[in-house]
């Protein structure tokens, strides 16, 4: 086992034969994986050493302290918290070996084509079609809230392939290349103006059974490894006492005594102990995790967090007065990177309308904590045991 | 960045709860309870001595050169949290928590090294003696002592051997034996209330003006910020029945906990719960350590628990339909425990004015 006074010292030969300053900074980042420093908890070879998760810490402080450059994670998020996790569960080795690392370095960045017009909390009724030709599958529908389509150079993906099982049986996982002729991406504008996510059309799209992650027909099950860790990776951030959303509107309170009003101080100091009690509560999964004692309240973060932004941007713009009822710019953009705290109040009340949608809705999210971590029975269901084909849509 | 407060458990603090809720689960159930809760008093025979003496729950914010275990805020607040569970009879908030801190401060404010306030630390750490400050309950870390010799609402007074008596010129320990003690009919039956009378000049002065100032003024900081961890305990007790009812439960063929309205109901009193729990912790840790921070983290425990655990029994109630509202069920032994809390040791908004003073986010001129 790898302990931590072995990670410095690998910290150290790295820098030592790949001076930062010196050095391009892709080429740093491969040399650092391939000396099993990108994610230490992972295996040999493929960027890891097999070490405990915690440990992670320590490689990263070393070589922050180093003035070492890092892989950028907000831009390539999707890959490293999603695609990652499931190329090593389930791919294969050759598949290992080839994705993993220019993932890591960022030198090919990831999306994710899951959801669908028809296939959104029920996501596993899905419609896009797999049909096996030769040594090839063919893909033909559309996804939707796919973030970096347009940057993407891989996919996860999952499609229907065998539409007489019941949904949940009938699904399979693969890696599809963005730029394959049949991908079309399209900008999908939303409430703030902007385009941060797009629609894709898949028309005849090969994919190499080679790219298959997992059995054929067990995509569903594939898919948990991904949708667990979007989750944990939502709302996680460790942050400071008015580091979020709440920063905001507590420094507008200060500076600007004339907006002031009875009612708005006491939700004011509603959201701010809602919001202090939130970043304990991140704090204290953090402890957790550090101690090995990884517990349900992610799922708490997420759904905390989602209200949270919701009612403190909400109460923000309000307080703005006349102000409020302007808006920064509706102009349509793309923007490559998710801003949930950026730009003026009114972008952060309808960005964080989003919140409670993405990764899960809120209301699902409610019925996963009642049935997996209070053990509250499922409602009666109608849809597990019937062919895909026959379900009303 | 201020330093992280601790907000785990150790396995002392487990070991202490197991025995505790053992302890409780044995001799103190909720049947029991309800079975005394009418009758002069509510203190069930025994169960203070095992809890404070036994034990060593009493002591546990005393060092052991003053008599007590030397153990901190965050082991009684473990305590506590059991005692909200089974929402027990015992004047261990008033006693243990609240006047110990203001004895404690005394004595190492050097004011009663060697003197009456240690020798009654001492006896109040063992178990031995009980001893309340004749403060309402209703009285935050905040609130200023009203001059007069009766005091309305003060909690446990009748199970009290000696009263700690802020008065304009210091504070005095005077013998339950000297005091009028006159019982209330309380809204909480499990927590006694009483008004209490001393006569000017009665007992024994154990320090002056502005010591008694700091000394009440802490032991109420700490109950309130201990307070919170009994909260939590009552909101998981809540949470814990209704889900194990709701569970049995069958109308319309099935378990009424399978319905999605009663189960996002539950599910969000469990967010609540989580963020109750790393409050109420974060302001046993900061008690514990005794910094600047303490002051904010008892007012933001505060101004969180005592709704959540308002909220969790009064979802308890009504999900248990009908049996919630009978006597014979304990939720209203939750019901009535949270809701008293929400006035305790000073209300929500009270603790959201420290927030406000503190934090520097001033109410309009």
């Amino acid at each position: 086992m790898t302990d931590a006074d072995e990670l410095r010292s690998l910290v150290r030969r790295l820098l030592d034969e790949h001076p930062p300053a010196t050095t391009d900074r892709t080429d740093f980042l491969k040399a650092r994986f391939d000396a099993g420093l990108a994610w230490v908890h992972y295996p040999v070879g493929l960027g890891g050493l097999d070490a405990p998760r915690a440990l992670q810490a320590v490689v990263d402080a070393e070589l922050a302290a180093a003035g070492a450059p890092d892989n950028d994670p907000r831009r390539i998020g999707i890959g490293l918290g999603m695609a990652a996790p499931t190329l090593l569960a389930h791919g294969s080795d050759e598949v290992k070996r080839r994705f993993l690392r220019p993932l890591w370095v960022g030198e090919e960045v990831w999306c994710q084509l899951f959801s669908e017009p028809g296939a959104g909390s029920d996501l596993a009724a899905l419609g896009t079609r797999a049909v096996k030709d030769g040594d090839d599958w063919v893909i033909d529908g559309q996804k939707v809230w796919t973030s970096s389509a347009h940057v993407a150079r891989w996919a996860i993906l999952i499609a229907r392939t065998d539409p007489d099982a019941p949904k949940h049986r009938g699904i399979t996982y693969f890696v599809c290349d963005m730029t394959d002729p049949g991908v079309e991406v399209r900008p999908l504008r939303q409430i703030t103006g902007e385009a941060e996510f797009n629609e894709v059309f898949l028309t005849g799209v090969r994919i190499p059974d080679a790219h298959r992650l997992g059995a054929t027909g067990d995509g569903w099950r594939v898919a948990q490894t991904t949708l667990m860790n979007e989750r944990v990776s939502i709302g996680g951030a460790r942050i400071p006492r008015e580091g979020g959303m709440i920063g905001k509107v507590a420094t507008t309170w200060r500076d600007r005594p004339e907006l002031r009003t009875h009612d708005l101080h006491r939700r004011l100091l509603d959201l701010w102990v809602d919001a202090e009690v939130a970043r304990l509560t991140g704090e204290r999964l953090r402890q957790q995790l550090v101690a090995g004692q990884p517990g349900p309240e992610g799922s708490a973060m997420k759904l905390g967090f989602a209200r949270l932004n919701q009612a403190i941007s909400g109460l923000e713009v309000e307080l703005l007065g006349e102000e409020g009822l302007l808006y920064g710019d509706w102009t349509m953009r793309r923007p490559e990177l998710v801003d949930f705290t950026g730009r003026d109040a009114g972008y952060r009340y309808l960005r964080s309308k989003g919140n409670s949608i993405e990764g899960g809705t809120t209301e699902v999210l409610l019925n996963i904590v009642a049935e997996r971590v209070l053990g509250l029975p499922p409602e009666p269901r109608n849809d597990k045991d019937v062919a895909w084909k026959d379900l009303a849509r | 960045m201020t330093r992280s407060p601790n907000l785990l458990y150790s396995d002392t603090e487990d070991d202490l709860r197991a025995a505790v809720r053992a302890l409780l689960a044995d001799r103190a159930g909720h049947r029991a309870v309800l079975d005394r809760v009418e009758s002069d008093s509510p203190y069930l025979p025994g169960v203070w001595t095992s809890l404070a003496t036994d034990i060593g729950a009493a002591g546990l914010l005393v060092p052991e050169k003053l008599g007590g275990q030397g153990a901190s805020h965050r082991e009684a607040a473990v305590v506590l949290e059991e005692l909200g569970r089974a929402v027990t009879p015992v004047p261990y908030l008033t006693s243990a928590v609240v006047a110990v801190e203001a004895l404690l401060a005394l004595v190492e404010d050097g004011a009663g090294e060697g003197g009456p306030a240690a020798e009654l630390l001492a006896g109040v750490a063992s178990g031995r003696t009980v001893a309340v400050l004749a403060v309402p309950l209703s009285a935050g870390p905040g609130a200023e002592a009203r001059p007069g010799s009766t005091v309305t609402g003060v909690a446990d007074a009748v199970a009290a051997d000696v009263f700690l008596v802020p008065r304009a010129d210091g504070l005095y320990a005077v013998p339950a034996g000297e005091a009028v003690v006159e019982p209330r009919t309380p809204l909480d039956l499990t927590r006694p209330l009483a008004a209490v009378t001393t006569r000017e000049g009665n007992g024994t002065r154990l320090a002056g003006a502005d010591a008694a100032r700091a000394a009440v003024r802490r032991g109420l900081l700490a109950g309130a910020g201990l307070l919170a961890s009994e909260q939590l305990g009552i909101a998981e007790w809540c949470l814990e029945e209704t889900v194990r009812h709701t569970r049995e439960r069958h109308q319309f063929n099935r378990p009424v906990g399978s319905f999605q309205s009663l189960k996002h109901r539950m599910a969000q009193l469990w967010l609540d719960l989580v963020g109750a729990r790393a409050a109420a912790r974060a302001a046993a840790d900061a008690l514990a350590v005794g910094g600047p921070d303490a002051p904010l983290a008892v007012a933001v425990a505060q101004a969180y628990c005592s709704k959540v655990a308002v909220r969790a029994a009064e979802e308890c109630v009504q999900l248990h339909g009908g049996l919630g509202m009978t006597w014979e069920h304990p939720a209203h032994l939750a019901l009535k425990r949270a809701k008293s809390d929400q006035i305790a040791l000073g209300s929500a908004g009270a603790h959201q004015d420290a927030i406000a003073v503190l934090m520097d986010l001033p109410a309009p001129a």
